[in-house]
Parts: C-alpha cells; sequence; structure tokens
C-alpha cells in the first residue's frame, strides 16, 4: 500500500505541474519573444551579490576572445563595485549577441567589430538596439605570418608570393594544399572568399579559437614552423610573439559589399559600443558607464595580458588594472 | 444389453425455464474482414479451408446453448477449439462477430460500455488459467480488488475479502505476496477474488490445469463444496474429461469452434454423438457415470419380482453389491412407476467392457 | 538464366566475398574515374539558400506570425519559467541546502550508501569551484526529464496499450535515438531562439525516446492474464492501467526514467551552445581557451553529476521494488520517521545562511581547490615533452587513415559512391535498405554538403572501425574472464553516461584541435557500448558449445575464433552499429576543436547569420548520414526490442 500511496502522491504533484504549465500556457495571449527572456534570474551564483536597487541587472555580452573579456572585465567590475548593479556576463558569440538584443538576453556588447549587416537589421529594422559610440580601441584584421618567416622570405608578405610556399604551409588538416589558419568560426572573416578570389592554393582550415590560433603561432615561433593564420588587433600576445603582416589587395569602400565576391583586404574598423533599446531608455546608472567607457588597444591589451598570461581571474585583472588607473575610468562614472 | 434411446436424445440447449445465459447463433472469427465471412458461403467451409482462403480463423462457429440457474455447465474441448474464446465473448472480453449473448433476458452485444462494465463488476466473476493476479499486491488487496474497483470503501471490502479468504480456506495468508505462495493457494486467491464480488456467475477458464494433478483434485472438490455452499452458477471450461464428468452437470463439448455435442454426463457416455465423443470417451469407466437407466431392461415374465427397488437415477457402480447380492434382478421405480429391472449380467456387461486399470 | 539453372554447381558468394567485390569494385572505378564528377563545391545551393530565406524570414515574424505568437513563442515562454523556477530554488537553497538535500534524497530513497555518494559528489562540485555552475546543469537536466516523463509516459502507455500507435511510434523513436545531439540544435532554435528553453526542448526531444520505450516495453510484458483479470472483474480502462499496468511495469519504467536522465544530461551539457547554462558552457569556454585544466574540472563534475544521478535513481528503483515485494514492515515504519530528520535537515541547511552570517548561499571560497593548475602544468609537460610523440601519432593516423579514405571518398565520382552504398546496403540487408541508404547518401549533394559530408563520413568510418577493434579485444578479454569483467564494468558503465562533449577534453590536451582529436572522442565514447555489446555475445555463446570445442582438443585462440565469434555474429554486428552511430555523435560534436566536416556546418550556422542556411542544411545532412550509416550497418542483426533499448541511449 504505502508504494501505491507514494504514486498517488507523485501522481498529485506531476499532475499539478502539468496545470501550472497549462495554466501558464492558457495565461498570456500571444506571446512576443522578448517577454520570454527577460525574466530569467542570475546564470549562475557569482551574480547573487551587491545591492541590486540602486542599479539593478544589466546583461553584458561576453565575445570569444580574451580582448573582449578584458572589456568586460573592467565595466563589470566597476559596475558592481562602483555603481552596486548585478552585472551578469553572457559567454556568446558575436551574432549571437545581436539577437539577445532582440530576445532581451543581452543589454551591451562592449567591442562591436563593424557588422554592418546586423546593424541594419537591429538598429534600423527592428530598432531593438542603439550604437553607444567607439570603444576607444582601433580594430585591424589580417593575414600574418611569425616575424622570422618575413626575415627569411622578404617576399612572402605580399598575397601574389603566397602560392610560391604554398607547399611548406601544408599541414595534415590541408589536404595538399597550402593551410591559412582561422580562429573561431563566429570571428568576422572573409578568407574563403579570399583564397578563392585570389586564386590561392590555400586551404582554410578552421582551428577554433583565439587560442589556438595564439597557440600555433607560439609553436611557430619556437620551433620555427611555418604558419599563416589570420588575426587581429588590439591583441595582447603581439608583446611577446613578433608577426608581420602579408599585405594583401587595398581595402576600397565598397570592395566588400558581396560576402562571395571579396577580394581586398579587411577594412581598418573602428570598434564601437552597441546597447539594447530598452536598456539605453531605462536610465540605468549602468547604461551611462557604458557609454562613456573607452579603452585604448594598449590598455586592452595590459589587462587581457593580466588575464590570458598571468592567469588572474576577470575581477583579480579589473582590480589590478582599475585601482592602478583610476584617472581614467573616475570620468566614466555617471555623475550625480 | 439394451438400452433406451429416449433418453439419450440430445438437444443443446435443454434446460429449465430461465436460462442465466443463453447463446444463440454465435461467432468469433479472427482475422481480415470477419465480420464479411458470417453468412457468406464462406461460413460453411472447414476452418482449415477458410484460413486458407480467407486468412480468418473461425474460433467459435454457430454455437448455441442455455445454461441455467445454478448449473454447473462444463464446456469441454481440446486446445484449439475455441472454448476460451467461447467463455470470453459472454462477457465481450473477446467481441463476438455474429450472434447473440442473453443474460438474464438481456442482449449482452447491445450493452454500452457502462452497462458492460456494471455486468462484469457485479454479476460475472471469472477464474483464470495462468491466475493472472496482481503480483505487487497482497493476498488481501488481490481479493479486493474487484471490490474496489467499483469504488467500495476499505473497511467494506476488505471486511467481505476477509469472508471469502475464510471461505476458501487462505487464512493467515492475508499479507502474503502472491509469489510467495504455491500454485493451489494461487488459485485460492484467484478463486477468492472472483467470489469477492458475489457474482451470479462464475466463469472458470481452465483454473486448474496448471496445478500438479494431486492439488487438482484437491481444487475440483473445492469447486464442488463452494457450489454447494454459495450455489452459484458456474460455467467451466475445461480439456480434461475426468474434471468435466466429475464437475459438470452438463457438459457440452467443442471441436473446431463447433458444437459436438450438448449433454448430462451419462448422455455423453452412454450415447457419443459422433465417433469424435466416442473416442473421448472411450477410456471412461461407464459405470461411473452411466445410471441404472441405461441398462434397464424390460420386464420378461421370467422376471421375479419380489427383488429390491431401486432409483434409476443410481449411478451403476454404486448399485453393483445390491443387484449382486440380491442374486436376481432388481426393480428400477420411478415415481412409484415400474420402468424395468436390473440384473447382475447388465452390471457385469458395463464392468466388463472397461478398460483395464484405475479409471481416473 | 538457364545458364545459371544449368550450373547447379555455383553457389551463391557468402555475404564477405560480395562485400569484398563491391569494395575492389569500388576501387578500380576509383583509380579509373579519379577526379571527375567530384562536387568539391558542395553540389547545388539551393537548399541551404531556401532554409537561410527559411531563417530570415522566421527572424523577421518572430513577432508577427500567429505561427510564432500562439506556437513556438508560448511554448517558450511556458518552458522558460519552469526552467528559471527550479534553477531559482536551487539557488536560494545555497550551497549547504542542495548538499542536504541531494543527500536528504539519497538517504530516503536509496539507503546510506548513496547518501554518502550524493554528499562527497556535491561537495566535490563546490570543491572544484563549479557549485552554481553544477546546479544550473542539474536543473535543466531536471526541468528536461520532468517535461520528458510527463510527455513520455503517457504515450508509453498508449504505445504499450495499442499495437498501431506502437508501429507509428517506434521509427520516430528509432530516428530520434540514432541521431546525433547536434543535429536538433539548429532547426530548434529556428523554431525557438537560443536560451533555457531552447535548451530544455532540445534535451526533452533527446532524453524522451527511453522512457516511452521502456514504459511501452513494461507494459506489454504484463502478463495478459492479469490485465484480462482485471478487465473481467469491470476494471476501466484508467483503472486498468493504474493499478495493474503502471505498478506491474513499474521497474522497466523506473529503468526507463533511469536512462532518460542519462540521455538528459549528456544533452543539457551540449546545449551550451545554444546558451543553456552550466558546465557545459564552462567546458565550451575552456576548450575555446584551450584551458584543459579548467575543462577537465568542469569535464569532472559533469562525470560525477552523471555517477550520482545513476546510481542513486538505479539504487532507488532497487529499493523501492524491494520493499514493494517484501512489505517488510521494519522499512515502512522507520522510512516517514527517516523521511522527517532528512526534511528537518534540509529546512535548517537551507534557512543556516540566513540566521548566521558564517554561512554563506555560495560555497566557501576557502575550500575551493580546482584541479585546473595541477592539470595544466601536466598538459603543458605533455605538450614539451611527448609534442614530438603524440604529433607523430597524429600525423601518422592522418596521413595513413583518414588522409587517404578522404581522399577515396571525396575524390571518387559522387553517384560511384551512391551505387556503392546502395550495393553494400543491398549485399548486407536487401532491397529496401539498399535503396533508403542510397537515398540517404543522395540528400547530402542536394543539400550542397558533399565535401563536408566526406570528411564527417571518413573520421566516422575510421574511429568506428577503431572502436570496434577495442571493442572486440576487450569484449573477448571480458567474455572470457569473470574477473576483468567485474574490475572493467563499472567503468564502461560510467563511461556509457558520459556526454561526447567530455572526451573531446583528453583528445584536445593530446592532439590539439584537428580531426584526429574528434575521432579519439569517438573512439572513446563509443568503445564502452562496443565492449558491453561484444562481451554480452560471447557470454551467450552456450557453455556446453564450448565445452565441446575443447573436449575436441580446440586451443583457446580456436575457441575464440572459431565457436565463440562466429556464434556471436549478431552481436558483434550490433555493436559496429552502435559504435558507428556513436562515433558519428562524437565526430559531429568535434567540429568544436577542428573536427571540421558537418559539425562545424553546423556550428558556423549558430556563429555567422549568414551561414545559418547552411547549418540548418548540415543538421539534416547529419540526420541523413546519420539513417544511412544505420541502415547499412544494422545488416542481418536487426535490432532486438529489449537490451537494445537498453543499448540505444547514447
Amino acid at each position: 500500500m504505502a508504494i501505491t500511496r507514494v504514486n498517488a502522491r507523485r501522481l498529485t504533484g506531476t499532475l499539478a505541474l502539468v496545470l501550472a504549465s497549462a495554466a501558464a500556457l492558457a495565461g498570456c495571449g500571444a506571446a512576443k519573444v522578448d517577454t520570454a527572456g527577460g525574466s530569467s534570474p542570475a546564470g549562475s551564483a557569482s551574480a547573487a551579490a551587491g545591492s541590486a536597487a540602486a542599479c539593478g541587472t544589466v546583461n553584458i555580452a561576453v565575445n570569444p576572445w580574451v580582448g573582449y573579456q578584458a572589456d568586460a572585465a573592467v565595466v563589470a567590475y566597476l559596475a558592481k563595485n562602483k555603481l552596486g548593479c548585478t552585472v551578469v556576463k553572457k559567454d556568446l558569440k558575436e551574432e549571437v549577441s545581436w539577437q539577445g538584443f532582440e530576445t532581451g538576453q543581452v543589454d551591451a556588447v562592449l567591442e562591436n567589430w563593424g557588422h554592418d549587416d546586423l546593424k541594419k537589421t537591429y538598429i534600423t529594422d527592428k530598432k531593438v538596439a542603439v550604437e553607444a559610440g567607439p570603444m576607444g580601441a582601433m580594430g585591424i584584421i589580417g593575414w600574418y605570418v611569425p616575424q622570422w618567416m618575413a626575415d627569411k622570405y622578404p617576399d612572402i608578405t605580399d598575397y601574389k608570393n603566397l602560392n610560391k610556399y604554398a607547399s611548406i604551409f601544408k599541414t595534415s588538416e590541408s589536404g595538399g594544399v597550402g593551410q591559412l589558419l582561422d580562429g573561431d568560426p563566429s570571428y568576422v572573416t572573409n578568407d574563403a572568399a579570399l583564397v578563392k578570389n585570389l586564386n590561392l592554393n590555400y586551404k582554410v582550415v578552421v582551428g577554433g579559437s583565439e587560442a589556438a590560433l595564439i597557440k600555433s603561432l607560439q609553436t611557430a615561433t619556437d620551433q620555427k614552423k611555418p604558419l599563416l593564420f589570420y588575426f587581429y588587433e588590439p591583441q595582447f600576445a603581439l608583446s611577446k610573439l613578433k608577426i608581420a603582416r602579408v599585405s594583401l589587395p587595398p581595402y576600397t569602400a565598397g570592395c566588400d559589399a558581396v560576402p562571395a565576391k571579396i577580394a581586398c583586404d579587411y577594412p581598418p574598423y573602428v570598434l564601437d559600443k552597441v546597447v539594447s533599446t530598452k536598456f539605453a531608455n531605462s536610465g540605468s546608472r549602468a547604461y551611462q558607464l557604458i557609454k562613456n567607457y573607452r579603452l585604448t588597444n594598449d590598455q586592452q591589451n595590459l589587462i587581457a595580458s593580466y588575464i590570458a598570461e598571468q592567469n588572474m581571474s576577470d575581477d583579480e585583472a579589473a582590480k589590478k588594472w582599475v585601482d592602478a588607473n583610476p584617472d581614467v575610468w573616475k570620468s566614466w562614472l555617471p555623475t550625480g | 444389453m439394451t438400452t433406451v434411446t429416449a433418453a439419450a436424445t440430445v438437444v443443446a440447449g435443454t434446460a429449465t425455464a430461465e436460462p442465466v445465459i443463453s447463446v444463440r447463433d454465435l461467432w468469433k472469427i479472427f482475422g481480415p474482414g470477419a465480420s464479411r465471412v458470417v453468412g457468406s458461403p464462406d461460413a460453411d467451409l472447414s476452418r482449415a479451408e477458410l484460413r486458407r482462403r480467407t486468412g480468418c480463423t473461425a474460433a467459435v462457429r454457430r454455437l448455441s446453448f442455455d445454461v441455467a440457474r445454478r448449473e454447473v455447465f462444463v464446456v469441454m474441448g481440446l486446445s484449439g477449439s475455441g472454448k476460451s474464446t467461447l467463455v470470453r465473448c459472454l462477457t465481450r472480453l473477446v467481441e463476438p462477430t455474429a450472434g447473440q449473448v442473453l443474460f438474464e433476458g438481456e442482449d449482452v452485444r447491445g450493452m454500452d460500455d457502462r452497462r458492460l462494465r456494471e455486468l462484469r463488476r457485479r454479476k460475472f466473476a471469472m477464474v483464470f488459467q495462468n491466475f493472472g493476479l496482481l503480483p505487487h499486491r497482497r493476498v488481501l488487496d488481490n481479493v479486493s480488488y474487484g471490490l474496489e474497483i467499483r469504488g467500495a470503501g476499505k473497511p467494506e471490502r476488505y471486511a467481505r475479502a476477509q469472508e471469502v479468504i475464510d471461505l476458501v480456506g487462505l487464512q493467515g495468508y492475508e499479507t502474503a505476496y502472491p509469489d510467495q505462495l504455491s500454485g493451489g493457494m494461487q488459485q485460492r486467491v484467484g478463486l477468492a477474488r472472483a467470489l469477492a464480488v458475489d457474482p451470479d456467475v462464475l466463469l472458470f477458464d481452465e483454473p486448474f490445469s496448471a496445478l500438479d494433478p494431486l492439488i487438482r483434485r484437491g481444487m475440483q472438490d473445492e469447486v464442488i463444496r463452494l457450489h454447494h455452499e454459495v450455489g452459484k452458477t458456474m460455467l467451466f471450461i475445461t480439456h480434461d474429461l475426468s474434471e468435466a464428468l466429475k464437475l459438470g452437470d452438463r457438459i457440452l463439448i467443442m471441436r473446431d469452434g463447433e458444437l459436438v455435442q450438448c449433454g448430462t454426463p451419462d448422455q455423453l457416455v452412454g450415447a457419443p454423438a459422433d465417433d469424435y465423443v466416442r473416442d473421448f470417451v472411450r477410456d471412461v469407466a461407464k459405470s461411473h457415470v452411466l445410471t441404472l437407466r441405461w441398462i434397464v431392461r424390460r420386464v420378461t415374465p421370467q422376471d421375479a419380482l419380489d427383488g429390491p427397488e431401486l432409483s434409476p437415477d443410481v449411478v451403476i457402480r454404486d448399485a453393483v453389491r445390491q443387484v449382486i447380492q440380491a442374486g436376481r434382478p432388481v426393480k428400477v421405480v420411478e415415481n412409484g412407476a415400474l420402468l424395468g429391472v436390473v440384473d447382475s449380467a447388465g452390471i457385469l456387461g458395463v464392468i466388463a467392457a472397461e478398460p483395464q486399470g484405475d479409471p481416473p | 538464366m538457364t545458364v545459371l539453372v544449368a550450373a547447379p554447381g555455383l553457389r551463391r558468394p557468402s555475404r564477405g566475398v560480395l562485400v569484398g567485390a563491391v569494395l575492389a569494385a569500388w576501387l578500380l572505378l576509383f583509380v579509373a574515374l579519379r577526379g571527375q564528377f567530384t562536387l568539391s563545391a558542395g553540389g547545388p545551393t539551393v537548399v541551404p539558400t531556401w532554409l537561410q530565406h527559411l531563417k530570415d524570414g522566421a527572424d523577421g515574424q518572430r513577432n508577427t506570425s500567429p505561427l510564432f505568437l500562439y506556437g513556438f513563442n508560448e511554448i517558450r515562454v511556458a518552458i522558460d519559467p519552469l526552467f528559471t523556477n527550479v534553477q531559482g530554488f536551487f539557488l536560494r537553497l545555497g550551497w549547504l541546502g542542495c548538499t542536504v538535500l541531494a543527500a536528504a534524497l539519497g538517504l530516503v530513497f536509496a539507503g546510506w550508501r548513496m547518501m554518502l555518494l550524493a554528499l562527497a559528489g556535491f561537495l566535490a562540485f563546490g570543491v572544484l569551484g563549479l557549485f552554481g555552475e553544477s546546479m544550473d546543469t542539474l536543473a535543466l537536466t531536471l526541468t528536461s526529464v520532468l517535461i520528458a516523463l510527463v510527455i513520455g509516459i503517457p504515450l508509453g502507455i498508449v504505445a504499450g496499450n495499442s499495437d498501431r500507435f506502437q508501429q507509428v511510434l517506434t521509427p520516430v523513436l528509432d530516428l530520434m535515438q540514432i541521431l546525433p545531439t547536434f543535429a536538433y540544435l539548429p532547426l530548434i532554435t529556428l523554431c525557438f531562439l537560443i536560451g533555457p528553453a531552447s535548451a530544455v526542448i532540445a534535451t526533452v526531444i533527446y532524453a524522451a525516446p527511453p522512457v516511452i520505450r521502456l514504459t511501452s516495453a513494461g507494459i506489454r510484458n504484463v502478463a495478459p492474464a492479469t490485465t484480462e483479470a482485471s478487465r473481467s472483474l469491470g476494471a476501466t480502462r484508467w483503472q486498468t492501467v493504474r493499478h495493474v499496468q503502471l505498478p506491474m511495469a513499474k521497474r522497466t519504467i523506473v529503468l526507463g526514467i533511469n536512462q532518460t536522465m542519462m540521455a538528459a544530461l549528456s544533452m543539457a551539457t551540449i546545449t551550451a551552445l545554444i546558451d543553456a547554462p552550466g558546465l557545459g558552457k564552462t567546458v565550451l569556454k575552456a576548450l575555446s581557451r584551450e584551458d584543459v585544466g579548467a575543462a577537465f574540472d568542469a569535464g569532472l563534475c559533469i562525470v560525477i553529476l552523471a555517477v550520482v544521478l545513476d546510481r542513486v535513481t538505479t539504487a532507488a528503483s532497487q529499493r523501492a521494488a524491494d520493499i514493494g515485494r517484501s512489505g517488510r514492515a521494519t522499512s515502512v515504519t522507520a522510512r516517514p520517521a527517516i523521511a522527517l530528520l532528512a526534511l528537518v535537515a534540509v529546512v535548517v541547511a537551507a534557512q543556516l545562511p540566513r540566521l548566521t552570517a558564517r554561512v554563506s548561499l555560495l560555497f566557501p571560497d576557502g575550500w575551493v581547490h580546482p584541479i585546473r593548475p595541477a592539470v595544466n602544468t601536466a598538459s603543458r609537460w605533455i605538450e614539451l615533452h611527448l609534442f614530438s610523440t603524440t604529433e607523430a601519432i597524429k600525423n601518422g593516423v592522418t596521413y595513413r587513415l583518414i588522409n587517404p579514405l578522404q581522399t577515396l571518398l571525396g575524390d571518387s565520382p559522387w553517384w560511384l559512391l551512391v551505387l556503392v552504398v546502395a550495393a553494400l546496403g543491398y549485399v548486407l540487408s536487401g532491397v529496401r535498405i539498399a535503396l533508403a541508404a542510397a537515398g540517404c547518401l543522395v540528400g547530402l549533394p542536394l543539400l550542397g554538403l558533399w565535401p563536408s559530408g566526406m570528411i564527417t563520413l571518413a573520421s566516422t568510418l575510421v574511429g568506428a572501425v577503431s572502436a570496434m577493434v577495442i571493442g572486440v579485444v576487450v569484449g573477448v578479454w571480458t567474455g572470457r574472464n569473470d574477473l576483468a569483467d567485474r574490475i572493467l564494468r563499472p567503468f564502461l558503465d560510467a563511461g556509457q553516461t558520459m556526454p561526447a562533449f567530455v572526451y573531446l577534453i583528453p583528445g584536445l590536451a593530446l592532439f590539439g584541435a584537428t580531426r584526429f582529436t574528434g575521432i579519439v572522442a569517438g573512439v572513446i565514447y563509443a568503445s564502452p557500448v562496443v565492449i558491453k555489446v561484444v562481451n554480452e555475445g560471447i557470454r551467450d555463446v552456450s557453455p556446453s558449445t564450448i565445452e565441446a570445442a575443447v573436449a575436441s582438443g580446440s586451443t583457446p585462440w580456436q575457441v575464440i575464433t572459431k565457436v565463440q565469434l562466429p556464434m556471436a555474429r549478431p552481436h558483434l554486428l550490433l555493436a559496429f552499429n552502435q559504435g558507428v552511430i556513436y562515433v558519428l555523435a562524437a565526430v559531429i560534436v568535434a567540429g568544436l576543436v577542428g573536427g571540421g566536416g558537418l559539425g562545424l556546418d553546423v556550428i558556423n550556422g549558430f556563429s555567422q547569420v549568414s551561414l545559418a542556411g547552411t547549418g540548418l542544411a548540415a543538421g539534416i545532412g547529419i540526420v541523413l548520414l546519420g539513417i544511412m550509416l544505420d541502415r547499412i550497418t544494422q545488416g542481418a542483426g536487426r535490432r532486438r526490442a529489449g537490451s537494445d533499448v537498453a543499448l540505444g541511449a547514447h
């Protein structure tokens, strides 16, 4: 009997749940997506601290490279400790972060690389996001080789000569042609189109991450192994690892209009900040902070090296930098 | 030996005035398009032929019989004869294909689900070959299951279950689980479960064929005892002739879904309808089944009529000693009328024709 | 025709010979036709483009189309709070409350040993510094399991009672189980966007089949006499279900719940890719930073969580069955007391942080000792000292096996490959399978994914064959040696419950971001299942047959090769089938770490809006590849209902 009674109770419990979810279903009318995600509480336990009343919760997207992590570390540290906000960091890829503006899961992107198409969709058309000004750093994307290669093969830094050297870049993954190593698949990249349109005997091999790129660069530098790779600045690793850029056909306005036909270099990027419209209109003090904050390439590289090379946690790295540079961030804080 | 042929006339469905169950022209055909078979020329095909032609199996064919109140009615046949299907058709555990099943005059096939459930809950109860007990419930809860599902409260159903448990001799096992009991004891639980709902009719589907012979005999006696005590109408399925003869007031023999013969035990033994039945009953000790009615002969002038009197319904075996000791013909008298006489020659004729060895 | 009839000596050649002939013909034609009709551009891009439009269309209409407003969005809105409530509950309970609760549940339902296991496990989450993440994963798993049960058990009951429904359901469940976890994700984000709700839905889809299957099987195994007895007493359908079928099928259903839970856990970690919180996120982050130590910590937490959930639910079901059977008075009366005590302990533990400042809701920092630094040191050491060795292994296998196979697949005319698959399918399993398999393969060029598909296929085949070699060697060994079997079995059980994800970590540490890493992960992932099935096959050979072989003077080697392996053939086929499916799942996930192929396409689809169409197509491509491999390798050994259910969950 005990068993059946337990069953009955379990059944009642289950039933209650079904009813509850049914009620939830029936309760609201049409459901818009931005009502869905907004209510989610802090992801992990880290968000529980701090007095939320003064500022509320701010959801910061964190894109997968250490430089961005450094931006987020500083902004989050200041928001928590100087403004009393609850900060939720969300590890998201770039484009997914933009979708987050629409679903309400993301309030701010701190370091945006171009993405004019996304700006059109989410800022111009859907009006769920607004620009919040440049973030201070300048972005460069390009193809590189380790410095020793440029020294040894001086003409390698011109793309026209790459085919001559294709055989030394061969690897187990490149299938008979030279390897061009890319990073995270979510990064801004035209490499596949470039290889095709410039008729290069190369294959784009996706390493999967910034870390994979840096590790390969490290090995290539230490062991003098050939490596052609996609890379970018600001980049903390460049303080120790020397590289040389391979010149591609120069960028001209509009030469990258049709993705499949691109045959020119990457443009220089003015990195900027984007926030959700809701967040911008909320009057949150965190919005003022994000709007005001600016980091130069060197500043970002320094913080990033704390994290990546000195193995500090985000908060430790931010604290170290914040404590040492009050003049820089004081002006970011909202007045009043 | 002379037999009185009138007594052996077999009419399926002869019973007392108001039958409890009345089955008319019942069909059960398994397979695709089964309902189209009945009434078509295919219906007259043999079972094997029907299967070959249509892919259908006729489990029950054109069956009619009545079961009287308080009667023990046995349906007998070999495996595959359709007897288990037949008993399931009565409460529509298996849906009949065609024909009529009346319970106390009401058409069972016309009942809706609710009425049918009511019938199963109150009027019928069934005992199964493989017991069909609930292994996760104690004996007490197994027995009271039928009461539980018709909504009886716990005190009420436990009280009733306890009564029945005492009746079938399961005292002391109330809290045991079925798999802790022997086969015989398990079937007592099955029996108790059926009795607990106090049904009008008990259906037995080969209830004892899974049991050892000795235990089987005990359980048969138990059924006879219960029949005396509670006086239910019983419909009993078996493949065991001796069981049929032992329990049945009347016996229906089935073959390939069809009725072969229906009658009292002595009718079957004394006047088999065909070779099939004759073959069946060949090994039966006739003296144990036949009554004096079957060997009574007309009085001849030579007969001395000063001997003892016996009723025609006395089984031959029970008359042996008296007839032989009497040393002269014994009068067979029914309701004061002299039917004839029985002498030792007649009795010895029956016994001598019996097979050697112990009767089952 | 007449020639064949006239030559009675001609026997139909054995399957092995036919397979060999097909492969030989393939090689010959490859040499002759190499590089022609190859589809290196992928094939027509109509389907991906169409899917891209579908995706863009969906994005545009998310707040306007009734399908979204009253369909997908509603589901999303209904599921989200379910998850956030469970998650919030754990948060409010605090680390101490959660730990005590887990221990209490272990004690009440599974005994003191399981209490200790749960206690140790939960403390380990804290010590590894991942308590919050572990609870998030647990919340996601439990929410999904709950929904899977609410949907799955009724479906199972219906399927158990209706042959027709069962017939419709079975192929659907088969499909759900052979699909690599990755394949659903693009489609689900299309409908439900990213986030916990989508993660729950994906997990439910993946985790529901075992409980549906086993509920149905349990109900079907109830002796018909018993259900009939219940009907004969006038029970309604629901009464029969409730009083007879469910209690009698209970053990089987609980086994199904256990399997569902394991499946849910493994999927829940993978849904980190669509922004679900928890340990998967940590692993993902660690993978992207090549932080082997951090990934190891998180992987260890997943392992611990899997072991705790598996052992506790298994012990609980065992115990429930025992108590139900014996009806022992002591346990029945003692349990409420223990339960009450446990409840008090939980309440106290949950309230402590509010009563005294010395106990926090968060796991004390001072107790956190992740093993990340040690692992990273070790991994750096390996990198420094074993680099040439691991590099040599990786290059050896890649150049000798993977690349040639990939060349063979990719440089063959595409139609030749389709013909080969059809021929193999025909030889192994007949016309219908041949057509189905070939049809699936034709789908790849239609999706514009031929080259990616060939990369994935090559990796999968290399991995499956490797797993099979390991499986046969170890399976035969454990099949013949009881001690080895006893020692190895817990590891195999544990290994089977891990998500494929976890196995990428050691591979990444040793071999970097390459296809080989994916294959290594696949082999580790598939081996436990393959070993178990082979072992079962060896053990199924009747002792008297072996006795007869030994009595006639066979050496052990002869017994293995001439008796045990031939007789275990159906099991070997099943083992290979399972091996292929498992390796495929892992190889797809390895797209995260340089595995390339369809897995990378799916990830690209998540990462770049302009590649979403290709990502969706890749999801479909994985499905096609999965079905093709499954159909062909099922071969002669049709799946057996019972044990296969247990094996099918991955």
